[in-house]
């Protein structure tokens, strides 16, 4: 990493940290940038929702019910039950990036440490994971949470159980590959006659260089999880009512296609822009890391 | 080849296995007494332990894990708690109208995929790559649960074209393959179609570039080969990986159908899933896993012994 100091002058860095490399390729690409402007946006607002001045989320009024886009008072009208829609969107964001992004990064953790481990270990250790992994790999991901899920039941903490264990798989699955890849190489031969023990070469040698690959596979996971994360909800096994959640939102505004239709579309618009920032955010990150598929 | 699948055949054993643990200890990691969902409230202890027996629930885990493998071996899945039907025939007729609406959507996904993908990977770096691209980004963001919603909006609410629920006229649950049932198929059917769309456009996409940019194509141009000639060249090369992920996307289809099929009232196995789980009841649950995953283990193993079959290059790795 290069420290430039104010007073003197900037002289573009002879080296660079990979990092900071990646972080000015991606601050070219415009389309990555205004993704991430979005989520931003999106996950502010839905951490700030309660300071941001919003009509109550909970509170319904039995006379404003199905108020249309663009009523004074209800900038985005009203639900079914009369909330304000506004409110209920941001407020939305708040479980719906939570159980939609948390067990991406559960699964990072889980799962790549895992992977690492059948790599780096090899023979029955690695039998053993990457045989239990194959198995989940026999479960279509939607298929596997669904099941999970309707097992468990409704709630939010169930939602993250079963999209957790549906992300596993596939992260152990690309970091045991990039693991046994890298554990070929000579340098780390070198490092273990050199001495150095199993914990020492994984974290010195190993882990910087498989981290990157690991990363941008669980980013390009995330959209996946986030339109699962609702679908959950939607199907009524994920977020309890009255929680205000896009998923459990557009369910229960399914009953109103017919009298304000294009309110009711609105939570789905919610989980698409998100999804849609996801993957092209994780796409350029992809390239701004030169990772080839 | 003989000796390829079957070496193949014995590698899914050890899946096909986990497959049934895994559906078996769904059973396990529900909350609550699988009882209680059937019981009366005022059930005495002797009747609670009748009916436990009754239904093997008595006997230490294992022991019950291979009283189930061995009724499943003999076609014997249990019966529903909800219906008291079997469960086998509750599922595979259930499935048999999700394979429908799957293979429709297949029809429709796969040829436009593999169009525009080929398009987009032949006119590299062009707006029409670039269109086809962001149009492959947009098909596998979208939450096609709620696509399904917006399309039945457009076309049932607003312009009364299509139906937007049943499998056919008055709820009607036979198939048969007249225009009044068919219409009922369109919307969940392109709906459904939209994902595999968007994955097997970007898939052709990057084959298509790969191939043609090796050096084999320029000596076929260079013997005084017509472009169609090359093409079919590239067609051959590209088509075993392709196809495999057709196969797999056509598996994803049938298990990922769940959402859309609620979303349509569709009368399949995603419909036949979501109400077992709102009845808590688990062996309807289990036995609907069951088939759609041990369908998606077929689906591998059939797409990896295509793909060696069409590209001899795959037995040899």
């Amino acid at each position: 990493m290069v420290q430039v100091t104010t007073d003197i002058p900037v002289v573009p860095p002879a080296q660079r940290g990979y990092w900071s490399g990646v972080l000015s390729r991606l601050k070219r690409d415009p389309v990555a940038m205004i993704c991430a402007v979005i989520l931003a946006a999106l996950v502010l607002s839905a951490v700030f929702a309660p300071w941001l001045g919003l009509a109550d989320p909970y509170q319904g009024s039995m006379i404003a019910r199905l108020a249309a886009p663009g009523t004074p008072g209800h900038l985005l009208g009203t639900d079914e039950q009369g909330r304000d829609m506004l409110s209920r969107l941001i407020y939305g964001g708040r479980l719906t990036l939570f159980i939609g992004l948390m067990p991406v990064v559960l699964a990072f953790f889980i799962g790549g440490t895992l992977g690492i481990i059948a790599g780096y270990v090899g023979g029955i250790t690695n039998t053993i994971i990457m045989r239990v992994v194959d198995v989940f790999f026999a479960f279509p991901s939607v298929l596997l949470a669904i099941a999970i899920s309707g097992a468990l039941g409704a709630g939010v903490l169930n939602s993250l159980v079963s999209l957790t264990i549906v992300f596993i798989p596939p992260v152990t699955r690309v970091a045991e590959a990039v693991t046994s890849g890298v554990r070929s190489l000579d340098y780390i031969d070198a490092a273990r006659a050199s001495g150095a023990n199993a914990l020492t070469v994984i974290r010195v040698h190993v882990i910087g260089n498989v981290l990157s690959p690991i990363f941008v596979y669980a980013t390009s996971l995330t959209s996946v999880c986030m339109i699962l994360a609702a679908g959950l909800s939607f199907l009524g096994i994920g977020v309890r009512p009255p929680e205000p959640e896009w998923g459990l939102m557009l369910n229960t505004l399914r009953s109103a296609i017919y009298v304000n239709p294009w309110l009711a579309a609105l939570p789905g618009v919610m989980i698409f822009a998100t999804s849609l920032c996801l993957n092209l955010l994780s796409d350029g990150l992809r390239s701004a890391m030169n990772v080839r598929d | 080849m003989l000796s390829y699948f079957l070496r193949r055949l014995i590698l899914v054993l050890p899946v096909a296995f986990g497959v049934s643990v895994v559906c078996f200890a769904l059973v396990q990691i529900a909350p609550g007494d699988p009882l209680t969902a059937i019981m009366p409230v005022d059930a005495t202890a002797e009747q609670q332990a009748a009916m436990r027996a009754a239904y093997g629930l008595d006997k230490p885990v294992p022991v019950q894990y291979l009283i189930w493998i061995g009724n499943l071996l003999q076609g014997e899945m249990g019966r529903s708690i909800a219906s008291g039907r079997p469960v086998a025939d509750e599922v595979f007729g259930a499935v048999g109208n999700s394979l429908l609406l799957a293979a429709a959507a297949a029809v429709i996904a796969f040829p436009i995929g593999t169009f525009l993908g080929f398009l987009a990977g032949y006119y590299r770096d062009t707006l029409l790559d670039r269109a086809v691209t962001a149009l492959s980004i947009t098909g596998v963001s979208v939450p096609n649960y709620w696509l399904g919603i917006v399309l039945v909006i457009i076309f049932s609410v607003n312009l009364g074209w299509l139906p937007s629920m049943g499998a056919g006229p008055g709820g009607s649950q036979d198939w048969h393959w007249d225009w009044a049932h068919m219409r009922h198929l369109v919307l969940p059917a392109v709906t459904l179609a939209v994902v595999p769309i968007g994955i097997v456009a970007r898939t052709v996409r990057a084959l298509a570039g790969d191939i043609l940019s090796m050096d084999f194509v320029t000596a076929l141009y260079a013997k005084g080969l017509s472009r169609g000639d090359v093409l079919r060249h590239v067609a051959r090369n590209a088509a075993a990986t392709a196809l495999s992920v057709m196969g797999l996307q056509l598996g994803y289809l049938l298990g990922g159908s769940i959402l859309i099929e609620t979303v349509f009232n569709w009368p399949g196995s995603g419909f036949l899933l979501s109400n077992a789980i709102f009845q808590r009841d688990l062996p309807l649950l289990q036995g609907t896993i069951l088939v759609l995953a041990m369908f998606f283990v077929g689906m591998n193993l059939i797409v990896d012994v295509a793909q060696a079959a069409i590209d001899p290059r795959v037995k040899r790795s």
